[in-house]
This record gives C-alpha cells, structure tokens and sequence, in this order.
C-alpha cells in the first residue's frame, strides 16, 4: 500500500480539528476559521514538532528531582522517614503488596521514562522524514495518549495520604519537595502528547519517491 | 463550493479524506490507512448520554461532599474528602500540586459534565444555538484531564498504605467515584460529538444544520 501524501491538506482541503468540517482554506498560510463552529482553521499543529520537544526536554530534567527528591516525609513521634517514589515502591513490595507495587512502579516510573522515550522517537522519524512503521508509529502515538494520565496515580495517592494521617503529634505525613517535581513531569508530558500532530507521521513521502531523491 | 459534502471526512489520525457510507445504528466506522475509528453512530445519541450525563452528575455530588475514608489510631480519628486531598496539599507549602490535584480531581470531571449536560439539554431542540458548540469545545478540552479513573486507583493506593499505619475506613465517597468512574464511561461509550455539530448553528450562519449521512442535499444552504 502506498504511503504517500493523500492528505486532506494534499487535496486542498482543511479538516476542522474542533468538529471536523473540511473546507477550503481561505489561503494556505492562513486558513481562517471554520464555516461551522468558527475554531481557528490550522493544516497542522502549529510548529508541532518543536513545541514538542521543548516539552519532552523540560519534562526529561524534571524527571531527575522528580526521582531523587522525596514525595512523601512521616513524622512518628518526632522521627521523620522521607520517601522518594522508588523507596515508596520498595516498601509497598516490602509489605507484601507485590501488586501495588508493580502498578505504581509501572504508573509512575515506566510511564513517564517510555512517554519521553516514545514521542522523541516520533519527533525524530518525523524529522527524518520516514515513511516507514507508519501503522506502528500511529499505534504508538495513540498509546502515549492514552495512557499518559495514569502517571498521576502517585500525586493521588500522595494528596490523600497527605490529607488523612494528620494526628499531631502522634503521626503525620507531609508532602516533600519531590512531587511539584513529579506532578509538573506529568503535566508536561500530557502536553507534548497533546502539541504533537499525528497526521504529520503520515506526510512524508515514501523512499522511492522521495522528493528530494 | 467551500466545503465537499459533510459526509466526507478527513481522518484526525493520518488526514486521509474519506466519504462515509450511511452507518447503521450502533455501527462506526474505521479509517481506511490508519484503521481509527473515525465516525459512530450511536443508536441513541443524545437522550441516552443525556441520562447518564444527569445520574454522574448526582453521583459527583455525593462524590464531593461525603467522607471518601477515615481513619483512626489511638482513640483519635480523621477523615477526609476530594478537595481535602488537595487543600492539605495547599496547607503543607505545595501549592501547585494542590491545584493540579484540584483540576484534575474535581474541576475538570466537574467541568466536564456541566459542560456536557447543557450542550445534551441544548441539542434535543435544534438547530442548537452557536454557544452550545463553544460549551463542547470545553467539554472535550476538560476531558484528558478529568482523572477520576486514576484518582479512584490512587484512593485505593492511599488506602492499603495508610493501613500499615493505622486502621482506616473507606467511606461513601470511595463508592460514589467507583459509581462515578462508570457512569462517566457509559456517557463517553454512547456520545458522539459529532452527531452534536451536526445539530447545531453554523457560525457562519449559512447553513441550516443537516444530516451528515444524508447524502442528497447535505451541506447545500437551504
């Protein structure tokens, strides 16, 4: 099957990314707004590659205090225990909760680390101008999306416990200065799942009729 | 002509314009390169949601005010709700994970069915006037970030950690973001947002709204 640019761009349209109405662009620097819902008409995410990257980049130097610095500091009678995400895992597998752990290791850990992984190498197959593993890389794309937002389980977890064990001077837990960290990696990563374009994967031409040979 | 017929499409995914065929009720349709599902038609699009969007809004309600789980440990107790989550954040100095816990726990679910129960009210008398397209376009910008999904997994975490420590009671609101995280499930599996624009004004104020499987006569001003 080929690969080539059959885009509704290619054909001289513009899709709506609000409701979806092909039109004409007004002109194609400058598509205007849709005849339907009045959205800002845009062929593509506007300099959806970089603003990707300079997400991905901020999010990958917060993912270090987001793992080094503690999330979670307990107070037992005047002994603190500051717990990082990957000791917070430790302990739940400790405590017998071997599931728990791998979900919130998976959740918080893998997550974050695959997402920077995966939309890097989307932003660089699209540099590139690959026309190949098209399917995979949409495939690829959907899956970062969708499973993105499961990487706040620990702030949840955190804000809860945080918000229950409060028995001063008995017992408490603060927040440490590691989750901003972790919440912000979050963030960041979900928007550069949201700033980069799909329809970009599927523009290039493939090898054999590669424009520029 | 501005625009090709409305049954013509072009795939969010990978910009392949398609014409869809006419679907049957309950059936949808695969883009032909990328294979998203690209159109939906669900049987009953806007009263079947509509009743669900008015159960989750209820059951956020409980969700909000009733003690999600209390705890108790040497004849002393605490419970806590929701937004306790993120206002003893705020009180702790982490004021920005305070709000993104807020956003994501009760703005945005809130937001999102507010949003979707007054755009389902609006288009069950079309043509739906223009803000009602407006409304949708919030609804599904709240949507990524209304984790209540995450938020219950995350209250079950909370819970067996917190049981090391102490003896802790789920609550009722443990069980209404249980009914919750169904509900709103149930509105996302029978809505499409595209029967709505089909249903609503047209900014340019051109067009009357029109069938988009209708072939004959779709798009043309009438």
């Amino acid at each position: 099957m080929s690969a080539a640019a059959l885009g509704a761009e290619a054909a001289g349209y513009v899709s709506c990314t609000t409701c979806r109405l092909l039109s004409r662009p007004a002109l194609a620097e400058a598509p205007g707004f849709c005849p339907r819902c009045g959205a800002e008409l845009r062929l593509r995410r506007p300099r959806s590659i970089e603003v990707t990257w300079a997400l991905i980049v901020a999010a990958a130097i917060l993912y270090i205090p987001a793992n080094a610095l503690p999330v979670l500091t307990t107070t037992t009678l005047g002994s603190e225990e500051s717990d990082t995400i990957i000791t917070g895992v430790i302990y739940l597998y400790r405590s017998g909760s071997w599931f728990l752990a791998l979900i919130v290791l998976v959740a918080s850990v893998m997550i974050p680390l695959g997402k920077l992984v995966a939309l890097s190498y989307l932003c660089i197959s699209v540099q590139r101008g690959s026309a190949k593993n098209n399917h995979d890389r949409t495939r690829l794309y959907r899956l970062v999306e969708l499973i993105g937002r499961w990487s706040m389980l620990d702030v949840f977890v955190d804000a809860f416990i945080v918000a229950l064990v409060q028995l001063k001077p008995l017992m408490s837990v603060e927040p440490g200065s590691g989750v901003v960290y972790f919440m912000a990696v979050v963030v960041l990563t979900m928007l550069a799942a949201q700033s980069f374009d799909p329809r970009l994967i599927w523009d290039a031409h493939p090898p054999a009729r590669g424009r520029h040979g | 002509m501005p625009h090709p017929a409305l049954d013509t499409i072009a795939c969010p995914d990978c910009d392949l314009p398609q014409t869809i065929p006419p679907l049957p009720p309950g059936g949808s349709a695969r883009c032909a390169r990328c294979h998203e599902t690209i159109a939906r038609n669900p049987s009953d699009p806007i009263d079947r949601p509509l009743a669900f969007t008015v159960a989750a809004a209820i059951v956020f309600l409980i969700a909000n005010t009733m003690p999600l789980m209390g705890l108790s440990a040497v004849g002393r107790e605490a419970t806590t709700t929701i937004i306790g989550g993120a206002h003893q954040m705020w009180l702790e100095g982490s004021e920005l994970t305070a709000l993104a816990v807020a956003f994501c726990a009760v703005i945005a679910p809130g937001g999102h069915i507010l949003f979707m129960l007054t755009v389902l009210l609006a288009v069950r008398h079309p043509p739906a006037p223009r803000w009602v397209g407006d409304l949708l376009r919030f609804a599904a910008f709240m949507q990524p970030w209304s984790m209540n999904e995450v938020m219950l997994l995350g209250i079950l975490v909370a819970l067996i950690k917190i049981s090391q420590l102490a003896e802790v009671v789920p609550g009722v609101g443990i069980y209404s973001v249980g009914a919750l995280v169904l509900l709103l499930a149930a509105v996302a599996a029978t809505f499409d947002r595209h029967v709505v624009w089909t249903h609503v004004e047209w900014a340019d104020g051109t067009h009357p709204p029109s069938d988009p499987y209708t072939r004959s006569g779709a798009g043309v001003p009438g």
